[in-house]
């Protein structure tokens, strides 16, 4: 599993990119998850930053958790932004007006600005092969606006417009596929990560900031607040969503899947279930529905990887 | 910048209210938010730094003697460290 | 001494951009705005302009790309029309509450529904208060002059806003002019290169865009307003000195043939032309009358109007755009209220027409210069007239 018998201090760089004073939510795994991906990445970065939870906790006047160079315009366009800032950059260290090094430019933005309203623009940036990366802080709702469903909402979650109620079990579609989409670009690197395994996560981060071209993580992201666990769970939760299939770590790499965290035998989902308040309403029947689904998916994600594996053999 | 109550004036804004100090929000106490606070045991401390790296509001550092230990001027008290700490070093306990 | 060329104005737009070594182009095709985009990609692709194009999939993300460009501190242009200006809408407020200077020209055309690729000002109109700088421009030696001063005058230190160029869409945009195309020793002695003064830079880091709590956020848009409201300095100051370079200068309010003018129509853009046409053949025929050629509509110019009609009895009003429900032209509107508090002031006529690309001939404005004088003397129940609709 991760490498949790190694120390933390030789792994990663003590700056943090992320002060703290900011105000997300006690026990915010998303706030979390964006101190450790600018953990991972030195100074040479600029960050886009897309409306919504991260951006409002990080940035009211006159304070600033961030310690790197950090742009936030609207919700749906971090994408577009951060291309800017890309072909800008370009434009002048061609032109000698800026030093020639390496500078990775980073959008992020949470499910919402991902998923659903910036979806049409990071096509865009991604087809246009924008050189940079773009991270998805997926908390699997609008928290920023008060817990509104989104397309990454999970089948069965209790929201505050697909609520639970006598005739509906919250949210009747299953989660968008959103890695999915941005591999189907064929971008030289996709990958999921939660911080629940930081290493994972950071290695990622690396790996897609260094990657020339396009690169895009998905990163689940427990909101204690909006998902109704205790705070102190948000790190357990997260590894559950892993360890029961919820939510695979994976990377795809010039089109190729692998595993990074391969998990051989599976939990029931309902240990990932049970721990969080906004499926405390589903019923058996619902948490088989949803077993089955987790369960063909990985099944599917599995077969896919292996018959990858017979075609480079 | 000279405020009236603290606040800056028109005058005082920046162009396009840029902030020119990076990572500024560290003047911002978060602490006074907790219920529970995180408490040590030393002795079962092998200072392998899990807790830092789990910290939401990356608060925990080494002290002098290189035991992990909160700022509480950050530390919102959220219990993870004390719940992913695996040698069970820490311990929540109610702020009074 | 350059040489007057005939050619069309889209691409001397085109070659301003070109002139004033744009680093980034970021644009999203539209009729009437494609020949200069079109014009641009080419020279980009020839080598003849070293600038980062980016062919963006919505004007939206045009806009926004332009952001991210100026934010690093890359001199940035786009040009836009009508339906892709209402896509970009919310982020032209960023652009100017950021103060990023981005110059966009933009082909004035008429809003759906019904969609009409033809020309009028419901665009300019439905981002009059997005804080931008804004100039109309007469004819197409105007537009190539514009954009050359819309860099200098929008990446001031003193305004740092973005700056919008007004062409009649098709009515300027597709016609042929012989326009003087200066040379770019010229313009370099004219247009400072681009500094920005807080770039996004990793040695060097800053916020920008953060989110304004009610204690800030007024104390913000009272700094912005006043930056635009005195940006006009920076604007007079750029076009003296580009009339000093140049020799063509220009003023916030072109006043033609308003000696002792008792009656002024006031129009704007490419119609303007038209309209000093009848104002020659009404002085022909011994009548006083002037026309006032609204050049700047942001800032607005408050002193220069006031001043302009002041000996007038009768200011006539021209728009190409319509308030449904509202006092009819926009224009019309905000130049009565600039003159209300006057002691002594003409009497204000609003026509609104030329519509989705209707044409107002020489004759047209006659008319409307001899009726506006008409219901200024008998007055009206109505608060404007849309002129040349079939009834
Ligand atoms: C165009 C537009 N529509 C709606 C909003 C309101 N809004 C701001 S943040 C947000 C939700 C953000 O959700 P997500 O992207 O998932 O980020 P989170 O807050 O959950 O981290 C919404 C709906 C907006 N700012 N702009
Ligand atoms: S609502 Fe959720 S994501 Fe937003 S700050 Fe609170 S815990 Fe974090
Ligand atoms: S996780 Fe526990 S053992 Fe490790 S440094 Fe922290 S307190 Fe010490
Ligand atoms: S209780 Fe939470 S905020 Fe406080 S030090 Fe532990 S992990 Fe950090
Ligand atoms: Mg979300």
């Amino acid at each position: 599993m991760e490498k949790y018998a190694v120390f933390v201090p030789k792994l990663i760089k003590k700056k943090e990119n992320f002060a703290p004073g900011h105000r997300a939510c006690v026990g915010c795994a998303e706030a979390l998850a964006v101190r450790q991906t600018f953990k991972a990445l030195g100074r040479d970065v600029i960050v886009v930053n897309a409306t919504g939870c991260m951006e409002v906790v990080a940035t009211p006047l006159p304070h600033t958790s961030w310690c790197l160079p950090w742009i936030h315009t609207l919700f749906e366009n971090a994408a577009a932004v951060a291309s800017g800032v890309d072909s800008g950059l370009k434009a002048l260290v061609r032109k000698g007006r800026r030093p020639d090094r390496k500078i990775s430019v980073v959008a992020i933005g949470g499910d919402g600005a991902t998923s659903d309203i910036g979806l049409q623009a990071i096509s865009g940036a991604l087809e246009r092969w924008q050189d940079f990366l773009y991270v998805c802080f997926d908390n699997e709702a609008y928290m920023n606006t008060g817990i509104q469903r989104s397309s990454a909402t999970p089948y069965g979650a209790s929201t505050t417009t697909a609520p639970a109620g006598k005739k509906s079990i919250g949210q009747v579609t299953w989660k968008k596929d959103m890695p999915g989409i941005a591999a189907a670009h064929n971008i030289p690197y996709v990958a999921t990560a939660c911080p629940s395994y930081p290493f994972d996560l950071m290695d990622k981060v690396r790996k897609g900031a260094l990657t020339p071209g396009p690169a895009y993580i998905h990163v689940l992201s427990v909101c204690p607040t909006g998902w109704r666990c205790a705070p102190e769970l948000a790190i357990k939760v997260g590894r559950l969503a892993v360890e029961t299939g919820v939510f695979p770590l994976y990377e795809v790499e010039n089109g190729r899947y692998k595993l990074t965290i391969d998990v051989p035998q599976l939990r029931p989902v309902q240990d990932y279930l049970k721990l969080q308040g906004r499926f405390r309403h589903l019923s058996e029947e619902t948490v088989k529905e949803i077993q089955d689904r987790v369960s063909k998916d990985y099944a599917k994600l599995k077969e896919k990887i292996e018959c990858m594996q017979k075609q480079d053999r | 910048m000279t405020e009236s109550e603290g606040k800056p004036t028109w005058q005082q804004i920046e162009i396009g209210a840029i902030i020119t100090e990076p990572g500024s929000a560290r003047q911002y106490q978060t602490g006074d938010w907790r219920t529970q606070r995180p408490t040590y045991v030393h002795e079962r401390c092998i200072k392998c730094g899990l807790c830092s790296i789990y910290c939401p509001e990356g608060c925990i550092e080494p002290n002098e003697e290189g035991y992990f230990e909160a700022d509480l001027f950050y530390c919102k008290g959220c219990g993870i460290c004390a719940r992913e700490c695996w040698t069970k070093a820490i311990n929540m306990v109610e702020e009074e | 001494m350059t040489q007057r060329v005939g050619i069309e104005v889209s691409r001397a737009v085109a070659i301003a951009a070109k002139l004033a070594n744009v680093d980034v182009v970021a644009a999203y095709p539209i009729t009437p705005q494609t020949h200069i985009v079109e014009d641009l990609s080419e020279m980009v692709a020839s080598g003849e302009l070293d600038a980062s194009y980016i062919p963006v999939e919505s004007e939206h993300s045009a806009m926004s790309s332009c952001l991210g460009s100026v934010a690093v501190g890359a001199r940035t242009f786009t040009a836009t029309s009508s339906q892709g200006m209402e896509l970009m809408h919310e982020v032209l407020y960023v652009a100017s509450g950021m103060r990023l200077p981005v110059v966009m020209a933009v082909a004035n055309r008429a809003l759906s529904a019904p969609i009409s690729i033809w020309g009028d000002h419901s665009d300019v109109m439905s981002v009059r208060d997005t804080g931008w700088i804004q100039i109309f421009v007469t004819n197409g030696q105007e537009a190539f002059d514009n954009i050359l001063c819309a860099f200098r005058i929008g990446e001031d230190r003193r305004a740092l806003l973005p700056v919008m160029i007004h062409l009649d869409g098709f009515q300027l945009t597709h016609v042929i002019e012989p326009i003087y195309l200066e040379e770019q020793g010229d313009v370099d002695r004219f247009l400072p290169r681009f500094e920005y003064p807080l770039p996004l830079d990793p040695d060097k880091p800053v916020t920008m865009g953060a989110f304004g709590p009610p204690d800030i956020y007024t104390e913000v848009k009272k700094a912005q307003d006043v930056v635009l409201t005195s940006s006009k300095e920076v604007i007079l100051e750029a076009w003296k000195e580009f009339g000093d370079i140049f020799g063509r200068y220009y003023s916030p309010i072109q006043c033609y043939r308003c000696e002792g003018a008792k009656v002024l129509l006031m129009t704007m853009g490419s119609f303007s032309e038209t309209a000093m046409s009848a104002v020659d053949a009404m002085r022909d025929d011994g009548h006083a009358v002037g026309l006032l050629n609204l050049r700047l509509w942001r800032p607005f110019p408050f002193a220069e109007i006031r001043q302009a009609v002041k000996d007038a009895d009768v200011l006539v009003v021209f728009d190409r755009a319509l308030s449904f429900g509202g006092p009819g032209g926009p224009v019309c509107s905000e130049v009565r209220s600039a003159l209300y508090s006057l002691d002594k002031r003409p009497k204000v006529v609003g026509f609104v027409g030329g519509l989705g690309g209707r044409v107002v001939s020489i004759a047209g404005f006659r008319e409307i210069i001899e009726r506006g004088t008409r219901i200024a003397s008998e007055g009206t129940e109505q608060e404007f007239e849309m002129f040349g609709v079939r009834e």
